[in-house]
């Protein structure tokens, strides 16, 4: 009994000393901050996964509107259906699903779109018009006020072109820059 | 498909009306001070656990603690970083050294081992939620057969070796993505996930904690680390009478039993004939499990996005399917040579095969030292709990007639304290 006492300290100094060398190591590249989910709008190709793949009902991911790169225009790609029957608020006319864009005149001919963003599910219907015809205002974010921050983002594990990864916490959004893809 | 800013429809200038453009809200993440309320928190409910049920021995505090961190850890934290997920972090940390751990991460992985170094498995008691969330739903125990439960307690091993082996090659966490009580703690998820949730909930009101007996990962490594501890839960406070209550009293089959008077002190032939085969089983039973590690390396594999996609655009290629996927329309776009991608997928394959080989191994040690430690039980002169499984939930104390006297003196000792004032 002495003797399996003996080898039971032993073993607990090495599995002390060892695990303690493996935290020491780890902690010094241990990010100081904490980190955050977050897409990244140059590499995502709005394919809508993020409306359904959240761990939440309702999507952490949603579409945010960059208003300093926005055209205002009146047939606005991201707002209206490709073909629509006229170019006001009718539901008929509408791309998002769940409304959750505002038109708004601003001036002849010019006009601002907001995003509601209780509404938006974020599918990425906008931000797929808006890129591929407009400047590319409309763009995919992960909002923080709604992450859970998962430790494995079932949103990142499902993208098929692995625009999402972790930011450090002090700078938790990618917006788009006047200045294009840094 | 990012088309360079300001090209296509210059911005206006609103000359007529002077608007102004709104700007863009951010709303923060979670203050980073909370994750260090978080560690703080663990720390405190370790301690608070340790002492609890070393030296107050109360099966209804552990109960208020495991209470607290349920709520705490599971319904307020939404269950997530927990120890058990951690194990993918730091696995990652070590293999990939571009992966900066967060700091959370790496503390709720090592301080509940650390606690169990020398006090056994107290964060099991107490301190995980998921634990005490099963743990308060055990309403009328089973008791498993021996081999079943023997077998069962396996598999937390395997999913231990695998969770290891897809955070080591891909990043990818299975153990987040199959936790069955994360999605009830957050009260949103997937309706396969949550169902399994409910249905191990169901499970855990007549079997003891289903999870964290037979699936666990972080189980094994606490009951590693517990198996050496210094000092851990001991069921009777004094000299054992044998009476074997406890034993009845455990729902997860944790406490040995005393050898009984008609077996021999020294093993008998019969048992080192059997302890002697086994072993000289050992290096075939780990080979076995080589073999069937490199095998399974190859699916394994496929849940890499990178060698799926491979095999995707192989399909494509060669004309098998007509149509493409989000992720290979968007391979295409890029332009990148699929010989490149086929190379990278090839190397992937290779790591996939070589985790899986030493997962099989491991596995393979794992089973044939049940054999070998199966053939031989140790000569116990009284019952105790196992060092491995005992998740020191302090049932047992209750039922042991020396801990009953215990109580009684200390409740005369502390009556007389009452009346009076002053000891004795």
């Amino acid at each position: 009994m002495k003797r399996r006492a003996f080898f039971s300290g032993l073993a607990r100094v090495a599995a002390v000393l060892g695990l303690g060398g493996l935290a020491g190591r780890l902690a010094r590249r241990a990010q100081a901050g904490h980190t955050v989910w977050q897409i990244d709008p140059w590499k995502c190709t709005a394919c809508g996964k993020c409306a359904t793949e959240c761990v939440l009902e309702l999507s952490a991911a949603k579409c945010v509107q960059f208003y300093d790169i926005c055209g205002y225009c009146d047939f606005c790609t991201g707002y209206f259906e490709p073909q629509p029957n006229k170019l006001n608020t009718g539901a008929e006319n509408q791309l998002c699903p769940t409304g959750a864009i505002d038109r708004k005149f601003i001036e002849d001919p010019y006009y601002e779109y907001s995003i509601n963003e209780p509404l938006c599910v974020g599918c990425g219907k906008c931000v797929k018009g808006c890129t591929l015809f407009g400047n590319g205002s409309f763009h995919l974010q992960i909002r923080h006020d709604r992450c859970l921050n998962c430790n494995e983002c079932s949103i990142a594990r499902a993208c098929p072109v692995e625009a999402i990864h972790r930011v450090p916490a002090s700078k938790p959004y990618l917006f788009k820059t006047l200045e294009g893809k840094k | 498909m990012a088309a360079p800013i300001n090209q296509r429809f210059p911005p206006p200038q609103f000359t007529e009306t002077g608007h102004q453009m709104p700007h863009l809200t951010a709303p923060p993440p979670r203050a980073g001070a909370l994750d260090y309320l978080d560690i703080a928190v663990l720390f405190a409910c370790l301690a608070l656990a340790t002492w609890i049920v070393l030296r107050r021995r109360e099966r209804r505090e552990v109960v208020l603690l495991g209470l607290f961190s349920l709520v705490y850890f599971g319904f307020w934290r939404n269950g997530c970083i927990c120890a058990i997920g951690s194990i993918q972090n730091i696995t990652q940390a070590l293999f990939d050294p571009a992966y900066a751990i967060p700091l959370t991460a790496l503390v709720f992985g090592v301080l509940p081992l650390f606690f169990a170094l020398f006090f056994g498995r107290v964060f099991c008691a107490a301190v995980c939620p998921h634990g005490a969330f099963q743990d308060v739903m055990l309403l009328r125990p089973v008791r498993l057969p021996v081999w079943l439960e023997h077998g069962l307690r396996l598999l937390a091993y395997l999913y231990l070796g695998l969770a290891v082996v897809f955070a080591a090659t891909g990043g990818s966490y299975i153990i987040c993505r199959y936790d069955p009580f994360v999605q009830i703690f957050r009260l949103t998820g997937s309706l396969t996930m949550i169902l399994t949730g409910v249905i191990f909930l169901l499970m855990s009101t007549f079997i003891g904690r289903p999870y964290c007996r037979f699936l666990c990962p972080y189980g094994v490594l606490l009951g590693l680390a517990g198996s050496v501890s210094r000092w851990r839960a001991r069921i009777t406070p004094d000299k054992c009478t044998l009476c074997r209550r406890c034993q009845d009293a455990c729902p997860f089959n944790a406490i040995n039993r005393a050898t009984p008077r008609n077996v021999p002190a020294e093993a008998t032939p019969q048992e080192k004939h059997t302890l002697l085969l086994r072993s000289a089983l050992l290096p075939l039973v780990v080979g076995a499990g080589v073999w069937f590690g490199g095998l399974a390396g190859t699916s394994l594999a496929r849940d890499h996005r990178t060698v799926a996609l491979a095999e995707r655009v192989q399909l494509e290629a060669s004309g098998a399917v007509t149509d493409t996927t989000d992720a290979s329309a968007a391979f295409h776009a890029e332009g990148t040579p699929p010989e490149k991608l086929f190379a990278e997928a090839q190397a992937l394959i290779a790591r996939y095969v070589f985790a899986g080989r030493l997962c099989g191994a491991w596995i393979g040690l794992v089973v044939a030292l049940k054999l070998i430690t199966l053939a031989w039980r140790p000569r116990r002169p009284e019952f105790e709990t196992d060092a491995v499984r005992c998740v020191a939930c302090a049932r047992c104390f209750d039922y042991c007639p020396q801990e009953q006297k215990r109580r009684q003196a200390l409740k005369a000792k502390n009556g007389v304290m009452g009346q009076n004032g002053v000891l004795e």
